[in-house]
């Protein structure tokens, strides 16, 4: 695959505030990457960056090799997708979707035939001459796909596009953005702050805190083996617990010692070790090292989840068998449901 | 649109305790606004008394003599000045109120404040002052003076252009007020929508922000032109009954001329110019009511 944007070491700041220090970062052809991290982590910044709507305080910003980061957002092949989707009120769907073609002074036509093309895609058949404030938010939404789509850019931003919309919707949406990057195959850059979007739509995933980036990789990646505190506590739920890396394939937490499938850490390393609630089962005291009391339950549909004190920590569970209050158990986990991590400064 | 819905809405709920809350304001818009047109209406239709007074005979007489040429030419004139003064108005104010509300919040605070500052001084003083720096040996020749700009003084006063300083001076804060308030309310990101699909400042800014501020413009069209037509006493303060405005003459007829029957019928016929105007703007922008008014 081809790099189709690199940001070289970018920063920004506003007034004396840094925003971004330092990004690195390639993006290629046909991926679906997502920046991913809480407000204020400077994931929108970037992506008003690579759009031209900011300029980078400094560093580089190369698309197909080429420095752009003077370029003006018209002259860019990168199209957006608004947060609030931004749709011309005074224009309906089809001039909507038509605007850019029309700055292109392209023949009514031809137009016309694109927009309908763009408007079956994202399954608006026949909302041609409809009034763009009337429309729900999911149908605003796929005119804002549309509008930017049919512009052909090899690049589409997004940011946090799902975001004004209600669950049910934003699942369905999920889907189909996923299915349209597909179809159209070009790159997607997709900012959010919602782990659950991140990992279910993207090939990449970007995690960025603090105006720095903490991990990229694969959804599974990230979630599997998070690269540290941050990115363990911010993806899906964990226990993240103080230990030693004693060596290759042990490490010690709790006053004990357990196997692992980490490697590459220093002997003795101080490392941070993370337990999915997911991982843990609950078992007779007997047949786990780390024992507890149960105390608290809370049914939450698929699973139910326990809360264990031990002598050192409280423990999160989710397991579809039932614990009562107060009862004496084992927590049991394998090898593989070890994670290691670089321990990183006060969090 | 949604005013429609709302008010089609809450007069289906209108119970006997409503309707004896809004009572009051029914009767007191009866009585102050709709009963005083009426008597207008009324009289531009009845004939001017022997020496003072009307009496109530109907004729059409009275429209029949706006078609005079004396006052035919004052609609004209008026109508001329009106444009003049618009264009000007129209050319400082827009800029003005578009740029007012790009800046940040305690800057905006600060141009409200400057802009209202000189209402609470009345008009016709403020106008006073406008002759002291357009007169002949006023501050506006001795600044061009000094500044060896002119020769000789410039003749300002009692003149057109006094005229239309004056009307720009005090309609300027209407136009720049409903601009203000329609730019306010624009959501930029569709300007950076705009650009991002290919659109250039200028081109982005014409598709975009002026479509969308054009409400606001108009009303300030409006909100000017109506009154400029109207503003007699500036005409005469300023430009020294060189120019009758259709203003003067309602004023002239009413005083003077004790023919209130004729005033009646002039001020009928600026009604419905207004209206027209109003009409023209709803058609426009599809606007319910004129903003910065509503």
């Amino acid at each position: 695959m081809n790099k189709l944007i690199e940001l070289k070491n970018l920063t920004k700041n506003f007034d004396d505030q840094q925003v971004l220090r330092g990004i690195n970062l390639d993006i290629y052809e046909n991926e679906f990457l997502t920046l991913l991290g809480p407000s204020g982590c400077g994931k929108t910044t970037t992506l008003r960056i690579i759009a031209g709507f900011e300029e980078p305080s400094g560093g580089e910003v190369l698309f197909n090799g080429i420095e752009i980061s003077k370029l003006p957002p018209y002259k860019r092949e990168v199209n957006t997708v608004f947060q609030k989707y931004a749709l011309f009120p005074h224009l309906n769907v089809a001039e909507n979707i038509g605007f850019g073609l029309n700055l292109k002074k392209m023949d009514k036509d031809v137009i016309a035939q694109k927009v309908r093309k763009m408007l079956k895609m994202v399954g608006l058949e026949g909302f041609e001459k409809r009034d763009v404030t009337l429309l729900s938010g999911g149908q605003q939404q796929r005119v804002a796909i549309a509008r930017a789509l049919v512009n052909e850019p090899k690049i589409l931003l997004l940011d946090e596009p799902l975001g004004a919309l209600d669950a049910k919707i934003r699942k369905q949406m999920q889907i189909e953005l996923k299915k349209i990057q597909q179809e159209v195959g070009i790159t997607f850059i997709y900012v959010t702050h919602d782990q659950e979007e991140a990992l279910s739509m993207s090939d990449t995933v970007v995690v960025m805190n603090n105006g720095e980036i903490q991990q990229i990789g694969s959804p599974t990646d990230i979630y599997n083996e998070p690269e540290n505190r941050f990115v363990a506590g911010f993806i899906g739920e964990s226990n993240i617990i103080e230990g030693i890396m004693i060596r290759d394939y042990l490490v010690q937490f709790d006053g004990f010692e357990f196997e692992c499938v980490d490697k590459g850490f220093e002997d003795n390393e101080e490392i941070e070790v993370v337990l999915r609630p997911e991982d843990l089962d609950i078992v007779e005291p007997s047949q786990a090292k780390i024992n507890g009391v149960v105390r608290n339950v809370t049914f939450k549909g698929v699973h139910y989840e326990i809360l264990v004190e031990t002598e050192l920590r409280t423990y999160k569970v989710q397991t579809t068998d039932y614990a009562e209050v107060g009862r004496q158990v084992g927590l049991k986990f394998g090898p593989e449901d070890i994670h290691v991590m670089y321990r990183m400064g006060a969090y | 649109m949604r005013g429609k819905i709302s008010r089609s809405k809450s007069s289906a709920k209108h119970t006997h305790a409503t309707i004896g809350m809004i009572l009051p304001l029914y009767i007191f818009t009866l009585i102050f606004v709709a009963c005083p047109l009426l008597y207008m209406v009324a009289l531009s239709f009845a004939t001017p008394g022997e020496v003072h007074g009307v009496q109530w005979i109907f004729t059409l007489d009275n429209y029949r003599k706006i078609l005079e040429p004396v006052y035919l030419n004052t609609f004209v004139q008026s109508f001329q000045l009106a444009i003049t003064s618009t264009l000007f108005i129209t050319l400082i104010g827009y800029p003005f109120g578009y740029f007012m509300a790009k800046l940040p919040a305690g800057g905006k605070k600060k141009a409200m404040l400057l802009l209202m500052l000189p209402f609470w001084v009345n008009s016709l003083i403020r106008l006073y002052g406008w002759i002291i720096i357009l007169q002949k040996k006023g501050l506006l020749n001795f600044v061009l003076k000094k500044l060896d700009l002119i020769q000789k003084p410039l003749k300002i006063m009692y003149s057109y252009p006094a005229i239309v300083i004056g009307m720009i001076y005090v309609l300027l804060p209407f136009m720049i007020l409903s601009v203000y308030s329609s730019a306010e309310k624009l959501d930029w990101s569709l300007v950076e929508a705009a650009r991002d699909l290919g659109a250039s400042k200028a081109k982005a800014f014409w598709t975009v922000s002026f479509r969308l501020t054009l409400p606001g413009l108009l009303s300030g069209v409006i909100l000017t032109f109506i009154p400029s037509m109207g503003l007699f006493f500036i005409a005469d303060i300023l430009g020294g009954n060189k120019v009758v405005l259709v203003g003067s003459l309602i004023q002239d007829q009413m005083t003077r001329g004790n023919n209130w029957p004729f005033a009646a019928a002039l001020a009928v016929i600026m009604m419905i110019l207004t209206t027209l105007m109003i009409l023209l703007y709803r058609k426009v922008t599809n606007a319910k009511e004129v903003e910065g008014l509503g």
